[in-house]
């Protein structure tokens, strides 16, 4: 029988696994990091950054001790600057292109500097910003995820009138639902959507769905305009026999339910785990399920560690929380026992002479009570009637207009995006700005 | 091996690194960790009459920090000894004859009368100790009393106050002084002609260290008050040097012995004042920062340096640098360099290129087929090393001389071999003909 079962620890533990994984800094080790800082010219750090947050001067204000000029700095190119603090991966990012790593490769601890600031701020602070007078203009936001919270933040600074309507009965999209536990502790995500909802003129309908309870055409004409952050639906399929096999689960369900959950001792976990993919979903996923007790975890990928979507870094958290990656493999089928998933077969796989990916005929089978998909999701483009696509998602312009008029979208759903929080922030903004420009004439 | 013995004024100390009249100097128990700790010699804290003086009960000291809370600069109002003359006596006599080989100065402060002087070296004189040093130039406190800079301040009273005491002892008498003047030459040139053996500096300068912005009080602050204080540490230590220069290479007080002191912290520091004729430093914030330890860095350091040039004993650096200190005028107006940036070291910050950009002569890109790269531009560059000094890496960027016979792209001239200065040259208005 498979070993599947909630409540692996003791009481205790849970709050333990899955408290902040980078703790915060103090305001002394703030200071400190601070003064590591060179004010570079043109910076890298900035440039790297998906909502070109002024690096150099928030570091710059943090030295100075003012700690909310340097939050003031970091909003104004990116409202969810606090999510963001806590979620980018860094390492691929503005820390990445620090100067610091030319000569001692340890750049600035940028991300935690954000952080230190926007926490300071956000608990004195009820919101940021000051809305302009009132246009009279009326803005549909669908989707509450980083795309439409920051679309809706910087249309309403604008004055305008914004309603965001969201298919769930909560805000905040990924970041309340699928964001890792250990990343956004203490109700973060909630805390935040209510900040950027605090500047006002925003209205939010959840409960409701585009395609469901109205269509995409009666936005258009009872809205100005109508901005799309639908993020992506639905997940990819394995495509092997077994796999709707009691036991094997879709690893972006499995982290909301998590998410979700009053009482993490509640949700189930298998004692050996197979998590299938490379992405980001992948490794939140094992982390997770280890953190839950399961004895064994492991992520199968089918390239090599270059390949993987997860970054070097993530990679390395896995590994220091015990799960094991293995490379080079593909699923073939999942194997059943009862009526409950037994055990996953692979097969090795290599490049060929041209470097297309391609079995090698060697199977490898691992044991598993339970089997995790993480292997990406995909955009449900039903919803979205005669907007046009490109690969899949929704094609848009440099200012992130559709094809339509009127509509304009951003995030995850989009085409071309690198499908990051941060990069979901500057969609939601750009194309606010976009909006604005366009009801101003 | 280096030899680091130090003999100044006939007073024997095994090496130039002592410890300046202060905080830790002023009792018998930091004197002894200081000589365990291995410094060469020290200058008790300054002696004054009895009663002795009181100090405030409140903060006494203040800061400035560079980068990571270092400390770069401290401000202070504390007086001399605030302990019984006798008991300071005591120990002294106690001190020297516990650690003969070390050197042990004296530091005095009394008022302005002859009597006075004459009477507490009397005093000092059955201790043992090996020398006096004249305090004339605590700035804070003992100044409005008409003692310690009030003094300093006026070159007959150091005159006469030396001469006083040279006729009333046996030992070396060094005279410091109060870098709180406009040229430091007149304070020494009456030092010497008071007939002291040797002059030390600096005391601490006239300084307001920072003002409470919710008190509106000048820090530290002592029931709402301040008052200005003593500035002194690493921050000092360019004043201190030139100061040092000044009377090394002035005519008139060419060869008078120097004790340097302000801002050392380092072997290095130390160095430079010989380099400038010091045959001994003295050291205070530095060891009130990090305590005693540091003089086994000094030592080491010192060796070390000496050995690699080939010098054995200090005698043989000492007084180095002082023939290439120049006036202006004198500096060759025809020697020409380049800053030129080693594109290996560079880690692409862009402060050159910002600071000159903005400040200088634009001579630095940003910018080169497109990708981010720091170039100077030679047909620019006057050589003000501007950038050399905003650099975050050492040794990145380097000034380059031309050699004589090229090209300078910015003026388009030939690069003269002829030394040539500003009293020769055609824009001055009182050139004088070159020979
Ligand atoms: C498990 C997991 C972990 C991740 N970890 C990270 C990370 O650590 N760092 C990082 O930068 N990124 C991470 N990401 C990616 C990141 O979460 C997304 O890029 C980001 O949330 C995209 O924002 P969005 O606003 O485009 O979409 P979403 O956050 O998906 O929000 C879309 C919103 O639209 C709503 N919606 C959808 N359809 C409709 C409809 N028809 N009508 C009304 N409302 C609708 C949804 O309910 C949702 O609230 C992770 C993603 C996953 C799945
Ligand atoms: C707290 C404090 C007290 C001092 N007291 C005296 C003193 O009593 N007599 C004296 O001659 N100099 C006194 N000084 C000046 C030091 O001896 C020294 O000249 C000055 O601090 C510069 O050296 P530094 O930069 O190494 O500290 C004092 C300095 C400090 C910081
Ligand atoms: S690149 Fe690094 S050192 Fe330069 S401004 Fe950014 S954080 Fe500071
Ligand atoms: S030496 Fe001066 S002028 Fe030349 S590049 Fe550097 S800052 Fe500019
Ligand atoms: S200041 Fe130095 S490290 Fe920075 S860009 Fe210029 S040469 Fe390079």
């Amino acid at each position: 029988m498979p070993d599947i079962s909630a409540g692996r620890l003791a009481a205790d533990d849970y709050g333990k696994n899955f408290s902040d994984v980078h703790p915060p800094l103090s305001a002394h080790e703030a200071v400190v990091e601070s003064d590591r800082c060179y004010f570079c010219f043109d910076a890298p750090c900035t440039n790297a950054c998906p909502t070109s947050i002024d690096i150099p001067l928030f570091i710059r204000k943090i030295g100075t001790g003012n700690v909310e000029g340097a939050a003031e700095t970091i909003f104004e190119s990116n409202i969810l600057g606090g999510m963001c603090a806590r979620v980018c991966p860094t390492e691929t990012l503005c820390e990445e292109a620090c100067v610091r790593n030319a000569a001692e490769e340890k750049p600035v601890r940028i991300g935690l500097l954000q952080r230190h600031a926007t926490d300071t701020y956000i608990e004195r602070h009820s919101t940021y910003g000051v809305r302009a007078p009132a246009t009279g203009r009326k803005v549909a936001v669908v989707g509450a995820g980083p795309a439409g919270l920051a679309c809706a933040h910087e249309l309403a600074l604008r004055g305008h009138d914004v309603t965001i309507i969201e298919a769930r009965g909560k805000a905040g999209g990924l970041n309340e639902f699928g964001i890792a536990a250990y990343k956004a502790t203490d109700g973060f995500a909630q805390r935040e959507v209510d900040f950027v909802l605090g500047v006002g003129g925003i209205t939010v309908e959840s409960g409701k769905a585009l395609g469901r309870d109205f269509a995409l055409a009666d936005l258009r004409s009872n809205y100005d305009a109508v901005f799309l952050g639908l993020g992506l639906q639905a997940v990819n399929a394995l495509g092997v026999e077994g796999e709707e096999t009691a036991g094997v689960v879709d690893a972006v369900r499995w982290i909301e339910d998590l998410r979700q959950s009053q009482d993490k001792s509640a949700i189930e976990v298998g004692s050996r785990v197979v998590v299938i993919g490379g992405g980001m979903t992948a490794v939140d996923a094992a982390v997770q399920a280890k953190k839950l007790g399961a004895d064994e975890v492991t992520i199968a990928y089918r390239r090599g560690p270059a390949e993987m979507g997860a970054s070097r870094y993530e990679q390395e958290l896995a590994q220091v929380n015990g799960v094991r990656i293995l490379h080079w493999v593909a699923p073939r089928q999942v194997v059943s026992e009862g009526n409950a998933v037994s055990a996953v077969e692979f097969e090795r796989t290599a490049l060929d002479a041209s470097g297309r990916l391609t079995g090698t005929g060697r199977a490898l089978r691992l044991t598993a009570d339970q089997v995790m998909k993480a292997i990406g999701q995909t955009f449900v483009s039903g919803v979205v009637e005669t907007v046009a696509l490109d690969g899949g998602r929704i094609a848009v312009d440099e200012e992130m207009r559709t094809s339509l008029a009127k509509v304009w979208a951003g995030g995850d759903c989009v085409r071309g995006g690198e499908d990051l929080t941060v990069q979901a922030v500057d969609h939601g903004k750009r194309a606010a700005l976009s909006i604005h420009a366009a009801l101003s004439v | 091996m280096a030899d680091l013995r130090s003999n100044f004024l006939g007073i024997k100390s095994p090496n130039p690194f002592w410890l300046a009249s202060a905080p830790p100097t002023d009792k018998k128990y930091n004197v002894e960790r200081a000589f365990r700790a291995g410094w060469g010699g020290v200058v008790w804290k300054t002696l004054g009459e009895d009663p002795a003086v009181v100090n405030v009960n409140g903060p006494r000291y203040g800061a400035i920090h560079s980068g990571d809370r270092r400390l770069a600069g401290l401000n202070n109002i504390e007086l001399i000894t605030d302990r019984p003359l006798e008991l300071n006596l005591r120990e002294i006599a106690e001190v020297k004859k516990a650690w003969p080989d070390r050197a042990l100065v004296v530091s005095l402060m009394v008022p302005c009368e002859e009597r006075n002087w004459k009477s507490i070296i009397a005093r000092v004189e059955e201790t043992g100790a090996d020398g006096l040093e004249l305090n004339f130039g605590c700035p804070h406190g003992m100044s409005e009393r008409g003692m310690g800079s009030a003094v300093g301040q006026v070159p007959e009273y150091i005159e006469m106050v030396a001469r006083w005491c040279k006729e009333a002892t046996r030992m070396p008498v060094i005279v410091k002084l109060t870098p709180n003047i406009t040229d430091i030459r007149y304070p020494a040139r009456a030092a010497k002609k008071g007939g002291a053996d040797a002059v030390s500096l600096i005391n601490t300068i006239n300084s307001i260290v920072a003002v409470d912005l919710d008190s509106f009080a000048p820090v530290p602050t002592i029931d709402g008050k301040g008052s200005h204080g003593g500035y002194c540490g690493p921050a000092v230590k360019p004043i201190a040097l030139n100061m040092v220069g000044e009377i090394a290479r002035d005519p008139e007080t060419y060869g008078l012995p120097i004790s340097g002191i302000g801002g050392i912290e380092t072997w290095r520091d130390a160095a430079e004042y010989i380099a400038l004729g010091c045959g001994t430093v003295q050291v205070c914030t530095a060891v009130m920062t990090y305590g005693f330890k540091i003089v086994e860095e000094m030592i080491d350091g010192m060796k070390k340096y000496m050995d690699s040039h080939g010098f054995s004993t200090i005698e043989d650096f000492r007084g180095l640098a002082i023939k290439n200190i120049s006036d202006w005028k004198y500096l060759n107006l025809n020697y020409i360099a380049k800053a030129k940036i080693d594109q290996d070291l560079c880690i692409k910050c862009g402060r050159c290129h910002i600071a000159c950009e903005d400040t200088s002569h634009q001579a630095i890109t940003h910018m080169v087929d497109g990708v981010r790269r720091f170039e100077v531009k030679d047909e620019e560059c006057v050589g003000c090393n501007l950038c050399v000094n905003v650099c975050p890496v050492e040794g990145c960027i380097t000034m380059q001389p031309m050699a004589p016979g090229s090209v300078d792209p910015r003026t388009g001239k030939v690069v003269s071999p002829q030394y040539a200065n500003w009293t020769t040259h055609p824009n001055n208005p009182s050139a004088v003909a070159a020979e």
